[in-house]
Order: structure tokens, then C-alpha cells, then sequence
């Protein structure tokens, strides 16, 4: 079949971009959708011209390496699933496709499709985590976890941080991500003790680096690969509540980061200029 | 020159307590004061940046992937080997020892894989701890299952998630100690070349994939966790960005190269589709568990499965091996699926792929039971073929998985060059010739959160250090090594992209050198190696600059490691005239068809020294003594 892509082109983070199109006959049902634009790509080497930037790596849905809005819909028309698992087949001939990367202010588009998620990294950094030092647990089997609990926990921890939440949210809001960690760690024991200042931490770093509110409009699940479900917000919005109205001490600042891509590259476009 | 793998004195069981207790200890208030680099961030990489973070050193991680959480560790599915004997079948640190060495057919470092087993036990704890997901029992408590290799249930698992759930254990550990300042990270960032002074590795030359901009770094000591090379076959189940560059760059700057001929060939992915076909995808081992492995009896049978009945059918691995039956190890399943393939009784398009099947199991078990064990593999399945395991049998084929050869280490995962150290895939050293199934989370995890921790501290304390800065003409060199070759490469002028030659490299590679071996076809592949190599310095193009997110210039960079590579695989697997474990020789077989050793010759491991790019590379021989475990020719039947 022949698939027309109006792909969205942009050099680099402080350029304007804009949409161009690209025809890819010969597409059979059996590609995977990146395999399709690996063959845009090949072709577009061959005639020397810059190929589509587009991350990608495991191409079996784990890692959320990749992922990019197919006509609006963030990952594409396949539900729960990651755009490295849509095959060619749910697609027919002569479809006129609009690729564009995820749309948000935290996420600064690196080139083409290419978007910088390391605002992600940070709010885990907030406090993602249960403090435990290596070699200082105890038998695994002294902890005891009733199975729906770590069942629910399970659910909440297979989030793979790809964005499309924050893609799909009219609001930009990361509530779905950092909600699953947050109630992945509050359905167990071991995430007892820090639950209150993780989540005021983590919400309130998803704030500072940009990430909008959340409405409960529900976008973010329709399109979550990894069905993450609403109820996580919900849990997040419980424990900030609890630990707003009880006596947790408020988080410290965090110092030391790791820096944003686009910062890396704004910056040495800065040196250049200066 | 004969290789001191420097394993400590004493009875097996007391190794490594002995060896921790003989080793010095940095003092806690000048840790912070060395620094040391992490190459990558998966398991190992991941869990040493972070044990290392909190034991208060100086730790800069860097990873070529947008996030430390991508490394491709995640995409491991099974489940993690501990020695906890939860279930009461009989298991032990003893045990899990012995059917590591005889899983990898007796072709690794027992001291090794002995301190592997040990520390199984506490990766559960530690894991645990952190609050990963493991499955449990209605009572609470962790639940096992069987994995290939082992006939007791010993494998911890999260769903058909456990890599991505270790991972991210591991990864929060991380960022914990990045927001506590120990660990400073660089992400999108690519080491291109190893800084040695005075033979001491002592920091890496990278690129920040997003600028372009080469840099250097300097440190007390290096720790590479980059994974494996099952790329250079291209199509493997291993991530598109998994390379061998850090390993390779290594290499050329004196580190031995062990036992490259080592590579797993996983029985069950998902065969290929088409010539475009980017990458194979896994189907966990731990289906075997429920599935049951056929082909048609007869050849050529193009009825479909349903349609065969069950006294047409060849349960060959239940027929083969009775005892082990479908949970018979990874590398004699494979080559058994071969094996039916080449009789023409494969099915599937070009007749290449067996049957995994689970009416039997669902029937016995349910939807329900078996959507809780296997949910998210039977759709992820049915997303790439479009087919429902729950009534059509899946059709599974061989692939290549993982590489058990890599950078040679001591028993302090050290190298022979001081100061860089080499953790989980990237290295060679605990699972011989063949991998069991659930091994490689548990090695990652020992070497990253408590083998590394240690060594490097030890290697530290030792002292004699020199203080340099990054003015130091080594490091000008490596800078200038890097610059030159990106402009090499961007230089080609040719006409084709690097994946285009990539893909010629692996059709060559799975032909020659891949499920099985013979003198011809790895001769024929050391004839190809080297004039595509040189076809590749002719053809490639690279579109853009170096000065910006580059993917082709990337992938040209690890393909032309690659092409580097492949030669030393093929004269590796050439100068190993014997068959064991994942290499197969195809004039060294049992006559029912099994690989068979040659202890008395090959008992050793072969570790290569780069001689420079128009020399042969020199073999150095470890021998390999085993005083605990009693050599057999491996039988699961």
C-alpha cells in the first residue's frame, strides 16, 4: 500500500519547523510503523537528504524510547499500545498521516520527532524511590505483601515514562506518570515511611519544571501504552492532600539535577553566538 | 603471557568473604575525593553507579539512550535465579552453582559463578527492599517459577516485566543519589574512546549526541556495563541502540577480548516477517513452562495446526530429552527447532518456525490463570503477527539474544588493563559458553550492587593513582582519535546508509557464524569480513554534521566497531575447533547430534590482545580448573 506522511521537520530547539511531505509506496501490512519509516529514511540517505530524527530502541513496547502523535493521537490509532507495536496493517491505502512529536512545554522538541523528556528523570529524582542503602535489606520474605496489593502495585509500576500522557493532556500535565509511581509505592509497606514526602516532592517538582494541572480529563489513560488507569491520579491527589493537612515537613530543594538536553544545546548555541 | 584470573586461595563456599576481608578500604571521609566513571545504566551499570553514589565516591554514569530507565536491561521478561529454596523443592546455593556451570557446558570460571549464586539471595532482598513489584503468593509471600536448565522453581518474577522492574529499581536507586549529588548524570551522551596513562585506564572521550560536542572525562577508575554485541548479527532481539563500541574501544586500547565466539541463540522469538524487518522480538523461555514445542510429523506439512492431529504431531524436545522435556536449555532448544527446520518440517512462511502451543494448558488451567502468567506476552504477540496465542498456536524460530563472551575480567571483574572494570553482559565471565534462562538480571545485579562496589574501592585504596588533568597528551590523543574518525566517516561520500551495510554484515554473520559453525563458513566469513569492511570505509554515507543530533553518524560509528568485531568472533569461533554450549561446530557432535566437548584441548578461555588494525590478534589462555564440579557431558534427557 502507499502511505502519504506529512512528517514535522525541525533542525534543532531554536528552530521554527515546519510540516513536509513524503510519499512511501511499497508499504506492506507486516511492518512495524518505525520500520516503515526506516524505509523513508533509507531512501532519503540514498538521495542525500537529511532522514526523519525519530528515538526509538527495544521496538517491542518496553523501553518508551519512542513514541510521536500520528494524526493527533499520541503512539497512533492502536490502543495500549506503543507506536513501535503498530503494524502497517491497521492502516490502508492511500491514508494521509500527520506526524508531529509530543506537544509540551516541559518536553522541548530536540529535532524532528525527537522531544527531551529529562524533565521525567527529575520529578523521579523528587522522590521516586524508597531510601533503602544496597546490603542493607532485610529477607526478602520478611516483608510480607497481601497479592491485590502487590498486584495493584504491579499495575501502577509498569508506566515505561514514554510522555504520551502529557502528549495526549490538553493541560500538558504529567499527573498520570508521576501519580503511578506514587501509588506504586504507596501499596506497599516498604513505601510506607517516605509516602507523604514523596508525594508533595514529586508533585511539586512536575509543577516547577512546567508540567500543566490535571482536570480529569482522562486523555492520558485513553492513550497510556502501558493502561495505566485514572485511579493513580486519584491516590497522587489523596496522599498530597493527607500530607498537605498533616504535619509533613516540606521537602528540601533538590540541587543537583541532570541538566536538559535542549538546556545543552541552547547553551552552546549561546557560547557560539557570544 | 598466562592470565592470573587472581581467584582467592581457600574452599569455595569461603572465597568471597575471604577476598572482601584481604581487601582495603578507602576512608569514608575521602570518597568523595576519587572519582569514578559508569559506562551505562542498565543492571549493572545502574546498581554500581548507585551503590557507588552511596558509598559517597564521586560517580559520573553516562548512557547514550534519553533516560537512565531505558537501558536495555528493560526489556528482559522472564524473571531473575536466587538460591532462596522458597519453595522447598530442594534448591541451594550449591546447587544453583552446579546448574549454572553445566548450563554454560562447563566453559566458566567456577570461583565466579559460585559468588554469583551466593549473592543471588540478597539481589532478592535487595530488590525487594526497593519495592519492586515481585509476584506473590496469597499469603504474602514471593512467588517462584520454573525457568530452562534447572528442575527446581527458583525463578522471582514481575508479570512478563522483570527486567523492566529490576531496572527500575535500580534506576530510582539512581536517581536518589542524583539528587543527593553523588551521581552526576549524562544522558544522550556516547563513549567513543578509553583514556589510558601510564596503563591505568583513567577516563573516556564521549560525544553528547544531542551538540556533537567530544569531551573528556577523567577518573580514578572506569567501570564499562554497556551490554552485549548480539548486534553485530544485526537482526537480534537486543535493543537498535545496543553496541559494542565501549567494549570495542577498550579493546583497541589493550583489554582482552574473551571467549567472542559465545552467543546465544534464544529458541523462541518471533520469526521474521520481511526484509525490512528492523528487529526480532523475544518470546519469553518462561512460556515453556505452559507451552509445548511441535512440528508436523511429516514434511512439508501445510495443513494448518488445528488441522494436524495429535499423533501427527512431533513433540521433539518431550521425545528428545524426557526429563526436561520442553525446559531443556536454551541452546539445545534452538538448535533442535533448527534441526526440524532443516528437514523441510518447519512451519510458517519459508517453512521456518516450530510450533509453541497452549490448548493443553489452557484447558487445564483456564484464560484466566494464564492471562495472569503470560498476559502481556500473548499480546504483544498477537500486535506483531496478528494472531491469538489463546487459539492458534504461535510460531516461534531462533534468535540471536545474548553474547556470554566479552571483555575478560578477574575475579574482581577488573580487566588486565588496571582500572577498568567490566560488569554483566559486557563482560565474560559467569556463564561459560551458554546463559540459563533468569541468569543475566541476577549477574547484572550482583556485579552492580556488590561485587563492583567493592573491587573498585579495593582498587582505589591500592594506591598509585597519578593526579593528572585533562591537558594530559593521552587524553589530546583520544580527543583527537575521535575527531578524526567522525570526520572519516562523515567524509565516505558514498552512496549507502550504515544500516543497509549493517544488514549485510548480519546476513553474513547468521549464515557463516551463527546457530551452526564449520571450518568453511567461518573461513568464508573471514574472506567477507574484511572486504566488506573495506566496502564500508568505500560506500557509507553519512547525511548532516557532526555538530548535531546525528543518527547516521552514530550508527556508523558502532557498525564500523562491528565490522571490527565480527572478524575476532569468526577466528575465535575457527581457532575453537570444539562444539560447546551456544557454539556449535558442526564437525563436533555426539552421534545423536549434541555438541561435544574437547576438554582435554580447549578446557580454557580464550583471550584475544588487539595487535593493531593489520594485525592478527594474539590469544592469551586462562585454563580453567574445576575442583568442585565433576566435567560431564551435559545430558537433559
Amino acid at each position: 500500500m502507499r502511505i502519504i506522511l506529512d512528517i514535522w521537520r525541525q533542525k534543532n530547539p531554536s528552530d521554527r519547523g515546519r510540516f513536509e511531505r513524503y510519499e512511501v509506496p511499497d508499504v506492506t501490512e507486516h511492518m512495524s510503523f518505525l520500520e516503515m519509516l526506516d524505509v523513508l529514511n533509507h531512501r532519503l540517505v540514498s538521495e542525500g537528504k537529511d532522514p526523519v530524527a525519530f528515538d526509538s530502541d527495544c521496538r517491542e513496547g518496553i523501553c518508551g524510547t519512542c513514541g510521536f502523535l500520528v494524526n493527533g493521537e499520541a503512539h497512533g490509532p492502536l490502543r495500549n499500545a506503543t507506536v513501535c507495536q503498530t503494524h502497517m496493517r491497521h492502516f490502508k491505502d492511500g491514508d494521509v498521516l500527520r506526524l508531529e512529536p509530543w506537544r509540551a512545554a516541559a518536553f522541548p522538541v530536540l529535532r524532528d520527532l525527537v522531544v527531551d523528556r529529562t524533565a521525567f528523570d527529575r520529578i523521579m529524582a523528587a522522590g521516586g524511590y524508597v531510601s533503602t542503602r544496597t546490603g542493607s535489606a532485610p529477607e526478602a520474605n520478611s516483608i510480607l505483601v497481601p497479592k491485590t496489593r502487590a498486584d495493584r502495585a504491579m499495575e501502577a509500576a509498569a508506566c515505561i515514562g514514554c510522555g504520551a500522557c502529557v502528549a495526549a493532556c490538553p493541560n500538558a500535565a504529567a499527573a498520570l506518570f508521576t501519580g503511578a509511581k506514587i501509588t506504586h509505592l504507596a501499596n506497599l509497606p516498604q513505601g510506607q515511611p517516605e509516602r507523604r514526602v514523596r508525594a508533595l516532592s514529586m508533585t511539586r517538582q512536575a509543577a516547577t519544571e512546567g508540567f500543566g494541572h490535571c482536570t480529569t480529563i482522562g486523555e492520558c489513560e485513553a492513550v497510556c501504552p502501558a493502561s495505566i488507569k485514572l485511579e493513580v491520579i486519584s491516590q497522587m491527589n489523596r496522599d498530597v492532600l493527607r500530607a498537605t493537612f498533616s504535619r509533613t515537613p516540606l521537602p528540601e530543594p533538590l540541587t543537583h539535577l541532570p541538566r536538559s538536553a535542549a538546556a545543552r544545546f541552547l547553551e552552546g548555541e549561546q557560547s557560539k553566538q557570544g | 603471557m598466562a592470565l592470573d584470573a587472581r581467584i582467592p586461595e581457600g574452599p569455595i563456599e569461603r572465597k568471597w568473604q575471604r577476598r572482601k576481608y584481604e581487601m582495603k578500604l578507602v576512608n569514608p571521609a575521602n570518597k568523595r575525593k576519587h572519582r569514578i566513571i559508569v559506562v551505562g545504566t542498565g543492571l549493572a551499570g545502574g546498581a554500581a553507579a548507585a551503590s557507588l553514589g552511596e558509598l559517597g565516591y564521586e560517580v559520573l554514569n553516562f548512557c547514550i539512550q534519553d533516560s537512565a530507565r531505558r537501558a536495555h536491561s528493560i526489556a528482559a521478561q522472564g524473571g531473575i535465579n536466587a538460591a532462596k529454596n522458597y519453595q522447598n523443592d530442594g534448591d541451594s546455593v550449591l546447587r544453583l552453582f552446579y546448574d549454572t556451570v553445566k548450563g554454560g557446558d562447563f566453559r566458566a570460571r567456577e570461583a565466579n559463578v559460585y559468588r554469583l549464586a551466593e549473592l543471588s539471595v540478597n539481589i532478592i532482598d535487595q530488590c525487594a527492599a526497593q519495592g519492586v513489584p515481585f509476584a506473590r503468593e496469597y499469603g504474602g509471600t514471593l512467588a517462584n517459577r520454573s525457568f530452562g536448565g534447572a528442575l527446581v522453581s527458583r525463578t522471582f518474577y514481575a508479570r512478563g516485566q522483570t527486567g523492566q522492574q529490576l531496572l527500575l529499581g535500580a534506576y530510582s536507586a539512581l536517581q536518589r543519589q542524583v539528587a543527593a549529588g553523588t551521581v552526576k548524570q549524562f544522558t544522550r551522551s556516547e563513549m567513543l574512546e578509553l583514556i589510558v596513562v601510564d596503563g591505568r585506564a583513567r577516563g573516556i572521550v564521549t560525544r553528547d549526541l544531542v551538540t556533537g560536542k567530544v569531551e573528556s572525562h577523567l577518573a580514578d577508575a572506569v567501570v564499562l556495563a554497556t551490554g552485549g554485541y548480539g548486534n553485530v548479527f544485526y537482526l537480534s532481539t537486543n535493543a537498535r541502540g545496543s553496541n559494542a563500541t565501549a567494549i570495542w574501544r577498550a579493546h583497541r586500547k589493550g583489554a582482552y577480548f574473551a571467549n567472542p565466539c559465545y552467543t546465544q541463540i534464544h529458541p523462541t522469538c518471533i520469526p521474521r516477517s520481511g526484509e525490512y524487518q528492523s528487529k526480532l522480538t523475544l518470546m519469553s523461555e518462561s512460556l515453556r513452562n505452559d507451552g509445548r514445542v511441535w512440528v508436523p510429523k511429516k514434511k512439508g506439512d501445510s495443513r494448518s495446526p488445528d488441522q494436524i492431529p495429535e499423533d501427527e504431531r512431533d513433540y521433539y524436545l518431550e521425545r528428545i530429552y524426557p526429563t526436561y522435556g520442553n525446559l531443556a536449555p536454551r541452546d539445545i532448544s534452538s538448535r533442535q527447532a533448527k534441526n526440524a527446520c532443516d528437514e523441510g518440517r518447519g512451519v510458517g512462511p519459508g517453512g521456518l518456525g516450530v510450533y509453541l502451543d497452549f490448548s493443553a494448558a489452557m484447558e487445564r488451567l483456564g484464560k484466566k490463570v494464564m492471562d495472569e502468567r503470560y498476559g502481556n506476552l500473548f499480546e504483544m504477540y498477537e500486535r506483531i503477527t496478528g494472531e491469538d496465542p489463546h487459539d492458534v498456536p504461535m510460531r516461534i524460530y531462533p534468535a540471536v539474544h545474548y553474547t556470554m563472551g566479552g571483555l575478560w575480567v578477574d575475579y574482581d571483574l577488573m580487566s588486565n588493563l588496571p582500572g577498568l572494570f567490566v560488569g554483566g553482559e559486557a563482560n565474560f565471565s559467569d556463564h561459560g559458553a551458554n546463559r540459563l534462562g533468569a541468569s543475566a538480571l541476577m549477574q547484572g545485579l550482583a556485579d552492580g550492587y556488590f561485587v563492583l562496589p567493592s573491587t573498585v574501592g579495593h582498587y582505589i585504596a591500592s594506591g598509585g593513582i597519578s593526579k593528572i588533568d585533562l591537558s594530559h597528551p593521552a587524553v589530546k590523543d583520544a580527543e583527537r582519535e575521535v575527531q578524526e574518525r567522525t570526520s572519516r566517516m562523515m567524509g565516505v561520500g558514498g552512496k549507502r546508509s550504515a544500516d543497509e551495510l549493517h544488514r549485510e554484515l548480519g546476513n553474513l554473520m547468521w549464515n557463516d557464524c551463527g546457530m551452526a559453525r564449520s571450518k568453511d563458513s567461518l573461513n568464508d566469513a573471514l574472506r567477507k569480513i574484511p572486504e566488506l569492511r573495506e566496502r564500508f570505509w568505500k560506500e557509507l554515507r553519512v547525511t548532516g554534521s557532526g555538530v548535531e543530533l546525528n543518527d547516521q553518524l552514530e550508527h556508523a560509528g558502532r557498525l564500523a566497531d562491528f565490522l571490527e568485531l565480527a572478524e575476532l568472533l569468526a577466528r575465535d569461533a575457527l581457532e575453537r575447533n570444539e562444539s560447546c554450549g551456544g557454539h556449535f561446530r558442526v564437525e563436533h557432535q555426539t552421534p545423536d547430534g549434541e555438541a561435544q566437548r574437547n576438554d582435554a584441548d580447549y578446557a580454557y578461555v580464550a583471550a584475544w590482545e588487539w595487535k593493531g588494525a593489520d594485525q592478527k590478534p594474539v590469544v592469551h589462555k586462562e585454563k580453567l580448573e574445576f575442583e568442585y564440579v565433576h566435567l560431564a557431558q551435559r545430558s537433559y534427557k
